[in-house]
């Protein structure tokens, strides 16, 4: 079958889709976008996570199929989803679909190679995706593409979250690296320079 | 087109200073937070197939006849292979032993063993086509145990046994034996007050690293074969798949992809030869991705043990003696066992000062899962044992269990069992004094937190099933001794090529080793090092490969010790040149080019006392210095196979830890409140990244004492749990805080007296935490993981 549906804000066509593939097959083998990641295909690890109109779902446990039609939001277009929320809605938080990257923007990340550099400042990333790499959240980074995804929402969502608000946000992440200390870090770092800038 | 996700050379940016010591940030950050890193599982290529294994539905059974036709006869699907189709002479492998077989030939010894394999055109038609593959197996009976594997007339799991440990062991269904003896345990326990015994069981982990087994075999032009994919030490790989494939080693030419975490089960292989032959025989490139379900069968465990442990004290708390004996269970395979064995039974008496000890380790052969390397390796299982036994004396005394700990700590000069002596600093008393006087989380929140209180910070958390009714805390102390570095004899080298030159005006640096980053941050480290050893600010990663030298496993907290070593050796000889060189250029413009002390810093030429000679650039010009050189730690020996005497070890590595749970003791729910953590490190190159290791394996501690378990049938032998439905890992609700306290205590043997730090943390989280519910509930909780039937007795 043919899918069609919006990814990052672009449209994207794929064709001798077999029913039982899930989205996360389709984003990742057909669409060039492996980002999200293959770690359970069980819907338990939450390593998958993308937005599907707004909402953060496990996509190894959508059927392509079901997207059609519909936006997808992925790790690779985070920083412009975020940027465009940021310009759009400066100081809030923006949950539905509408909140997806324009062409752009979508067209400006693919474009660019990342720097290579582990500067603190890159401006290229979202606000989540840098405290990941500041508080040193990032280890084998094979849980990181769907905690980013989750993390953001919750900010999103809850712009000042408790510990416990973060640790309920994120209870369908799993990682096996940082016992999830610096992953907590990274979301409060988050959230404190959220703050200082409102 | 060539391969999608082949990795490229990281490049580390001109602004940081960044030398060791300092917290700089991962050069694969960026990478990784924006989806771009290419794991082994990302790899594409145009027109590629993807293959399948189909595993054996049984533990043990011979192949009485497998029926390929209807599988190959599928649409989509180019080949299907089985033991007939191996090309060579050699058709198993192994890490020490070569007993697994690529493909079962006429037996299967385990549940899940690899039987056939299909390369299709679609992973699913791949799945299906495997489906259809028709193997009639006459099941055997199975070997589960010590009792099954050692009785009379037992099935011997591997017949006509050639290897180097069948001539000292007992049974060949014991895969190594290692005994030893010290002093006179039968005489000293004449000498002890009290007399403390206990019987353990650790339960079979799984190192749940993410990242499925997966990778990508090309077929090159010149018969050979490009293998991308995810390990701990390539060139081990390499040595093992290509006598199987019947080529040359240089013909294998494999690069390491993205690891999504190790923790020891990528020191096997899995997909590697599989995928191989597959690309061999179909002349595409054929990508393997394991789904979780496949991948709890596509690699070894942590070995579950039985451990007897006897240890008597004087009553004023030191301890006479220790006996002990461990039952590992290796599984159907030999994989890493007989190195489990070697560390079970030299650090058998943990960080304390015993005389009079006689110990004894052994790893079965069974029709269990083969087990091999987790994280701790055998030192893991004996920490939870003798820990318990430390709690049990201090009780009998009743003394402090800090204490007495103390009391009969080890520091330098200890000799070990093995009749080593401890050369570098050993602060066990200090890091237990330091754990314990961290400040301790607040008792029972909920009630001065009135109607505000957080269920969620209770046991049972969301599931609101206390609001404070019934719940104790508990505190719990533990202590642990890890080895650092491969041990016994073996020779532990590594290789670091770097290259320095000048491009776009500045100094350079190119660091070129075959180390495997896992997610531990060596590709940092090494950054660091040459920042430090080389004063320059660029430097680049190149990807890990086997063009270059072997850099060992990224295994036995080895890695910043060895690699990171051979990474400062290369530079330093590469410092040499440079400094020859402008010798030779430069040195009749200042005399302190031949009479100073010389040093590389800032993209300069200075001297020890500050005085800048030249720029790094002027003395290099359009020429480029470019060293490979192999380094080593001291040598070690291999322990007697009667006593156990040898210096077998190369350094080793402390950490202490305090548990505090909260048990909710009439459902039987724990709640980790709080996991401190002291740890020396020697010297910690980066401050983040080391933090970062011991809080993740303090928590892979904190996994297998409250929930982690493969549940093997003790009937069949067959895997019940093989998924994250059923085989549960800690969520970021199931985990404490985990403050952690570093100490630097530099080993003087090492480089920049650092030490491995990646595994101790794992060792003293697990007792630590069943020390607490002990302390909580007055159980006696003799198994780990401990379940809720164990704490309600339901």
């Amino acid at each position: 079958m043919r899918v069609n549906f919006t990814v990052n804000g672009r449209r994207h066509e794929a064709d001798d889709v077999w029913e039982g593939e899930s989205l996360l097959y389709v984003l990742r083998e057909r669409m060039g976008l492996p980002g999200s990641k293959n770690a359970c295909e069980q819907g338990e690890c939450g390593s998958c996570t993308v937005r599907l109109d707004g909402v953060p779902v496990c996509s190894c446990l959508v059927a392509a199929g079901q997207v059609e039609g519909r936006d997808v939001v992925t790790v690779e277009g985070l920083a412009d989803f975020a940027a465009h929320r940021a310009e759009a809605h400066p100081g809030t938080g923006c949950a539905s679909g509408a909140c997806g990257t324009s062409l752009d923007r979508a067209k400006r990340w693919k474009a660019e190679p990342a720097a290579g550099d582990e500067t603190r400042d890159t401006g290229e990333l979202s606000p989540i995706q840098q405290a990941f790499i500041d508080a040193g959240a990032v280890q084998c980074g094979f849980c990181t593409p769907g905690l980013l995804v989750a993390a953001d929402e919750l900010l999103e969502r809850t712009p000042q979250p408790s510990d416990a608000d973060i640790r309920e946000a994120l209870s369908g992440n799993l990682c096996r690296c940082t016992g999830y200390e610096k992953i907590l870090d990274a979301v409060r770092l988050a959230a404190a320079r959220a703050e200082e800038t409102v | 087109m060539g391969v999608t996700g082949s990795p490229t050379n990281i490049n580390q940016g001109t602004r940081t200073k960044g030398g060791i010591g300092e917290s700089t940030l991962r050069p694969d950050g960026i990478l990784k937070v924006t989806g771009e890193f290419a794991y082994s599982s990302d790899m594409w290529h145009e027109d590629m197939l993807w293959g399948h294994t189909l595993r054996s539905t049984v533990a043990h059974a011979e192949i009485v006849s497998i029926d390929v036709s209807e599988a190959l006869a599928t649409s989509g699907v180019y080949a299907v292979l089985t033991y007939d189709d191996l090309p060579a002479e050699m058709k198993n492998y192994g890490l020490e032993i070569q007993d697994t077989p690529v493909l079962a030939h006429g037996r299967v010894r385990h549940h899940g063993e690899p039987v056939a394999l299909v390369a299709a055109d679609h992973p699913e038609t791949a799945r299906r086509a495997a489906a259809k593959i028709r193997i009639d197996y006459r099941e055997l009976p199975v070997v589960t145990d010590e009792a099954s594997a050692t009785a009379p007339g037992a099935p011997l799991i591997h017949e006509g046994r050639d290897d180097h440990h069948i001539g000292h062991v007992p049974h060949p269904n014991i895969v190594h034996r290692q005994p030893i003896v010290r002093g006179d345990a039968a005489a000293a326990e004449a000498r002890a007050d009290v007399i403390v015994k206990g019987d353990y069981y650790f339960g079979m982990q799984d190192q749940a690293f993410l990242g499925p087994e997966s990778g990508l075999a090309v077929p090159a032009e010149d018969g050979g074969v490009d293998l991308y994919v995810a390990t701990q030490w390539l060139h081990s790989d390499l040595r093992q798949i290509a006598p199987v494939l019947g080529l040359p080693e240089d013909k294998v030419r494999m690069t390491l992809s993205g690891v999504g975490g190790a923790f020891g089960g990528r020191e096997d292989l899995s997909m590697q030869i599989h995928a191989c032959l597959l690309a061999l025989r179909t002349g595409k490139p054929v990508k393997i991705v394991y789904n979780r379900f496949e991948s709890f069968f596509g690699h070894v465990h942590r070995h579950p043990a039985r451990l007897h442990y006897e240890h008597g004290a004087t009553r004023d708390g030191k301890l006479t003696h220790m006996k002990c004996r461990i039952v590992l269970d290796g599984g159907a395979y030999a994989s890493a066992s007989p190195a489990v064995v070697g560390n079970a039974s030299s650090l058998a008496v943990g960080p304390y000062v015993i005389e009079d000890v006689d110990i004894e380790a052994i790893a079965l052969y069974t029709n269990n899962p083969p087990c091999g390397a987790m994280r701790g390796f055998g030192a893991v299982q004996a920490c939870f044992a003798y820990e318990a036994q430390m709690d049990k004396l201090a009780a009998r005394l009743d003394m402090d269990p800090v204490e007495f700990r103390q009391l009969n700590a080890m520091e330098q000069g200890t000799l070990l069992p093995t009749g080593q002596q401890v050369d570098s600093p050993a602060p066990v008393a200090e890091l237990l004094r330091r754990v314990k006087a961290m400040p301790m989380p607040p008792e029972r929140q909920w009630e001065s937190a009135g109607e505000h209180a957080d269920v969620r910070a209770l046991p049972g958390g969301l599931s609101n099933t206390t609001h404070g009714e019934g719940v104790v805390r508990g505190v719990g102390y533990a202590v642990g001794l890890k080895n650092v570095g491969f041990s016994e004899g073996f020779d532990d080298y590594s290789t670091a090529r770097v290259r320095m030159e000048v491009i776009g005006g500045e100094p350079v640096a190119t660091v070129h080793t075959a180390m495997a980053e896992v997610g531990q941050g060596g590709v940092t480290v090494h950054a660091q090092i040459a920042r430090t050893e080389l004063g320059v600010s660029q430097v680049t990663i190149h990807p890990a490969d086997t063009q270059v030298g072997s850099a060992g496993s990224t295994s036995a907290s080895r890695q910043t010790y060895v690699t990171g070593g051979a990474v400062k050796n290369s530079c330093e000889a590469v410092r040499e040149q440079v400094l020859e060189m402008g010798r030779r250029k430069l040195g009749t413009h200042h005399p302190a080019w031949a009479t100073a002390e010389l040093l590389l810093e800032g993209g300069k030429v200075v001297t020890d006392g500050g005085e800048v000679l030249a720029d790094i650039a002027d003395v290099l010009e359009d020429e480029a210095v470019d060293i490979e050189l192999e380094w080593r730690h001291r040598p070690t020996e291999a322990f007697d196979l009667r006593t156990g005497q040898g210096n077998g070890h190369v350094q080793y590595s402390f950490a202490a830890h305090r548990a505090v749970v909260e048990v909710d003791t009439e459902l039987g729910l724990v709640k980790v409140i709080e996991l401190a953590c002291a740890q020396d490190v020697g010297k910690a190159l980066n401050p983040l990244s080391v933090v970062g290791q011991i809080q993740g394996g303090t928590i892979q501690g904190m996994g297998i004492a409250v929930m982690e378990e493969i549940i093997v049938d003790p009937v069949t032998a067959k895997v019940r749990n093989p998924s994250f439905t059923d085989y549960l890992l800690p969520t970021i609700l199931d985990t404490p805080t985990i403050p952690v306290d570093v100490l630097e205590l530099a080993d003087d043997h090492a480089p920049y007296g650092l030490r491995g730090i990646g595994e101790a943390p794992t060792l003293s989280s697990t007792p630590a935490v069943l020390a607490a519910i002990r302390n909580a509930t007055g159980l006696e909780l003799d198994r780990t993981p401990v379940r809720p039937e164990h704490l309600t007795g339901v």
